[in-house]
């Protein structure tokens, strides 16, 4: 059974969102998406500096068996990526919600936070 | 509706991640993908093949049948058990599927086909048998473990069950020895030395859990394609069909074309692709950039021309990804794959990349 950390945000298409309380985000995937995928081997970040859209494909994971895009949940512009992902990839299997985080944004409109799933939904979500 | 093997219920308790295969229930992994495909290569493995066909064919001119039906010959087989890696091919050399044939007797061969193309392959033997009079029959009831990986024989041998189990631990590398009910291959598809296991359905859940008590690890299709891909081995429907000469597959090493009067099913279409020259091959890729090559990337030879990747993967051994891919004959020492719009260079290697568990 995944963990789902009941003061994250999260996506249908997996992506976990935690609000740093100042405007900006930090974005990683679930441990239930690196489930799916298995063991992770590759991942491309986005630039620094990026400006992004809610809904754009931004990053990829991809593990021995798939590659997946990762999506931008929120509108704004990235303001930091997790270097350590280049070496270690691993790191997102181990620990998905904590040191395996893909990027950090400033959010343009913090308002689309209310529009991300809680805790509960999205574990309703994974369920089906 | 899915079909399951009869070592589903094992599946599932030992953990396995069950996903849709050629229309079976099959495990991906057990957990980690990675672990199991590094189990094989150090220690040992079992995979469940169940879902594969096993046929045996029989008759007084059942050596004139597989010679005719068959790009290799199996006329090559001389010793009881032996055996043969071959494709069988259509009219116009394209290939239906690769298999493996045993040469029991004189009068009898068992032969191992995919799970995937099980309704095409069946139908085509059926046809081309009665010809021959030869019998074909396709074993009901029977499981099939694949025990790979360099401690495989010795952790294997420990647990059979068998009166002839002497002979299985004296038996060569690519030969099977029949014991009855059960049948033992020396043979597998991962680069390891290792054995594959045929036995009664009724027996197969008790043997999984003496081979786990052992200490052999169950692996999921994920590593199996992973070690297949590092040892150079080719995967029916990726990197060779219907649609491709085994002579642009790697497989050209399978066609027996002596002696020059055998007369086998394609041999007019690929005879012919051999006069005038192909103009293409399959070559291994290592990318040397960080990604994973995939199926069907764009493979760019520099003032030679453009190919495809047939299979790709993270290489667990290597560490880097790799690939077998169709590139023009010409080819380079280099390339550059298409990845998400962007060219990433590799390397022209020879398409074998693991064998032993050892980086070739």
């Amino acid at each position: 059974m995944s963990d789902v950390p009941s003061e994250l945000r999260y996506t249908a298409s997996h992506e976990w969102i935690r609000d740093e309380g100042d405007g900006t985000v930090t974005i990683g995937i679930t441990d239930h998406a690196q489930e799916l995928l298995g063991d992770l081997v590759f991942v491309e970040l986005p630039e620094v500096g990026a400006d992004l859209t809610a809904g754009d494909a931004c990053c990829v994971v991809e593990s021995v068996k798939a590659a997946s895009d990762v999506y931008a949940p929120l509108t704004g512009e990235v303001l930091e990526v997790n270097e350590m992902l280049a070496e270690s990839p691993e790191i997102i299997n181990d620990s998905a919600f904590d040191d395996g985080w893909l990027f950090k944004m400033q959010l343009s409109a913090e308002v689309e936070l209310e529009e991300l799933m809680d805790a509960d939904e999205y574990e309703k979500e994974i369920e089906d | 509706m899915s079909q399951k093997t009869v070592l589903y219920d094992k599946h599932v308790e030992y953990g396995g991640k069950m996903v849709d295969f050629a229309g079976w229930q099959m495990p991906v992994n057990y957990g980690s993908q990675m672990d199991e495909h590094h189990q094989v290569r150090q220690d040992a493995g079992m995979f469940d093949v169940s879902h594969m066909t096993i046929v045996d064919l029989k008759g007084e001119r059942v050596t004139d049948f597989l010679r005719y039906l068959l790009a290799n010959d199996v006329a090559k087989l001389k010793e009881e058990g032996k055996a043969l890696y071959s494709c069988m091919l259509k009219e116009d050399g394209g290939v239906i599927d690769d298999l493996i044939v045993y040469y029991m007797n004189d009068n009898w061969y068992r032969m191992v086909v995919n799970a995937g193309t099980h309704d095409k392959d069946m139908a085509w033997i059926n046809k081309q048998a009665p010809a021959f009079d030869v019998d074909v029959n396709e074993r009901a009831n029977v499981a099939m473990i694949a025990v790979q990986g360099p401690k495989a024989i010795e952790k294997a041998i420990a647990v059979l069950p068998l009166d002839e189990v002497e002979a299985v631990a004296e038996m060569k590398r690519f030969f099977g020895v029949d014991c009855g009910e059960w049948f033992i291959g020396r043979t597998g598809y991962t680069g390891e030395d290792g054995f594959e296991i045929m036995l009664p359905e009724s027996e197969a859940p008790a043997l999984w859990d003496k081979l786990a008590h052992a200490g052999v690890k169950p692996c999921g299709l994920g590593a199996r394609d992973t070690l297949r891909l590092e040892a150079g081995m080719n995967l029916y429907g990726a990197d060779m069909t219907e649609e491709t000469s085994p002579l642009i597959s790697g497989l050209g090493w399978t066609i027996a074309w002596e002696p020059e009067d055998r007369d086998f099913i394609g041999r007019a279409a690929i005879q012919r692709g051999r006069d005038q020259g192909v103009s293409q091959k399959i070559v291994g890729l290592i990318l040397e950039e960080r990604g994973v090559l995939r199926g069907h990337q764009k493979v760019v030879v520099e003032n030679v021309g453009e190919g495809e990747i047939t299979s790709g993967t993270f290489s667990p051994t290597l560490k880097q990804s790799i690939a077998l891919a169709r590139v023009p004959v010409a080819t380079a020492d280099v390339c550059q794959v298409e990845i998400r719009g962007k060219l990433l260079n590799a390397r022209v290697v020879k398409p074998v990349f693991v064998r032993d568990g050892q980086a070739v």
